[in-house]
């Protein structure tokens, strides 16, 4: 592996309850989340492919972790997003250089199909900074009921010299989705945006 | 649930595997994971004088909980070797609220690592194993903290050793907490588990292979 990983952190949210109203099934999001050295930190490189090979690497991991914690095939999973924090040695464009050029493909194969852009945030942090990773239904951006965040956050992490990298996977929408738009079952899942 | 002084809103899990902190990297990485049960607080918004029915009542949760936060670390309970638990109260609620834990979420864990609760089995364990310091039926308490706090606050739960309380390697803490949760009217329960000491552990005091008196501190 090129990333040199210092923490893997997997979490998962089941949500069996919202504003009084059970939830049935339970909502489930799992967050994976990558400690990794920055290997551009202190300098600044106009070549970044190295973070860019990382960040394949991490698309295929974080994406199978997720799937694994949700206890379910591929094909279950509904929404998805990634997101990344750079501690202070770095720069907002090696979040750019993980998250963007290589992550999404080996993601996708994490979760199958997966036609729609994958949402994404980046920030710089330090220890304990959160970040809302923005969900989006997998294969038709447009589907509302899928429009979610989960926050993440390591809190040892960022080190200066080190980058957080999350994804998210969930199984589900909000726990009661009620404000319309396009359901899940008129998807064409084409173009992936509807 | 069986009583309906439980009523279950959230589960959230967190296992985290950690590689090295800048030192050598672990030949096998430290495993440590939280579990946290956000309930409704049946207690909150008034004074109850009697508050021990919810105690009972976690059981089967607690021990729920256990199993599977042990599930999601990937590991058998054989291979746990630090523990600790908590609490956070929400708003409307009280810090006693949040003691109701010590004795369910103690029992969920013990119980899981084999924990027998009589003191036949305490000498039996120690004197039945090896002296690894681990297994040996859980035999130390179960390092614990709560607070009243706010949505998304965070919980430092404390970590010893799960047969011995002096063994210096295994004193550590596992940050929690819960995005969007406890709401005022609830009540968020933690078990922590750990497979090993701290990944760089090198100050000295009880080694975990040096445990003797399997009374539960040393």
């Amino acid at each position: 592996m090129k990333a040199k990983i210092r923490k893997i952190i997997v979490q998962v949210d089941e949500i069996h309850q919202d504003g009084g109203k059970p939830v049935s099934p339970p909502t489930r999001r799992a967050l994976a989340m990558a400690v990794i050295a920055n290997p551009y930190a202190g300098r600044f490189s106009d070549n970044l492919d190295e973070l860019i090979d990382i960040g394949e690497e991490l698309g295929g991991l974080l994406g199978q972790r997720c799937v694994q914690a949700l206890g379910m095939a591929p094909e279950q999973a509904q929404s998805y997003g990634k997101a990344a924090v750079v501690g202070e040695g770095g720069e907002l464009e090696h979040a750019a250089a993980l998250l963007h050029p290589k992550l999404g493909a080996p993601l996708r194969l994490a979760v199958s199909k997966g036609a729609a852009l994958v949402p994404s945030a980046k920030k710089q942090g330090t220890l304990g900074t959160a970040i809302d990773v923005p969900l989006g239904h997998k294969d038709a951006a447009f589907v509302r009921s899928h429009f979610d965040a989960m926050e993440a956050r390591v809190a040892d992490a960022p080190r200066a010299n080190e980058i957080v990298v999350a994804v998210v996977v969930t199984d589900s929408g909000r726990p009661h989705p009620r404000v319309g738009g396009l359901q899940v079952h008129e998807i064409a899942g084409q173009d992936g945006l509807r | 649930m069986m009583s309906e002084l439980i009523e279950l809103r959230r589960v959230f899990t967190h296992v985290e595997e950690i590689h090295h902190e800048f030192g050598p990297p672990a030949p096998q990485p430290l495993c440590r994971g939280a579990i946290a049960a956000v309930l409704r607080n049946p207690y909150a918004g008034s004074y109850h004088a009697d508050i021990l029915p919810m105690m009972d009542a976690l059981n089967p949760l607690g021990v729920e909980l256990a199993k599977t936060l042990c599930d999601a670390m990937g590991v058998k309970p054989e291979r746990i070797q630090g523990y600790g638990k908590g609490a956070i109260v929400g708003a409307a609620g009280e810090l006693e609220h949040g003691a109701l834990w010590h004795v369910p979420g103690g029992y969920a864990m013990r119980e899981l690592l084999g924990w027998k609760g009589e003191r036949a089995s305490y000498t039996q364990g120690g004197g039945g194993d090896k002296p690894t310091g681990q297994p040996g039926n859980a035999l130390a308490i179960v390092a614990s903290t709560k607070k009243v706090g706010p949505p998304g606050a965070a919980l430092d739960v404390p970590m010893t050793h799960i047969n011995a309380s002096y063994v210096r390697s295994h004193f550590d803490a596992i940050e929690m907490r819960v995005p969007g949760a406890p709401h005022a009217d609830e009540l968020i329960v933690i078990l922590a588990m750990s497979t090993g000491a701290r990944v760089h552990a090198r100050v000295g005091g009880l080694k975990a292979e040096d445990i003797s008196q399997w009374n539960g501190l040393r």
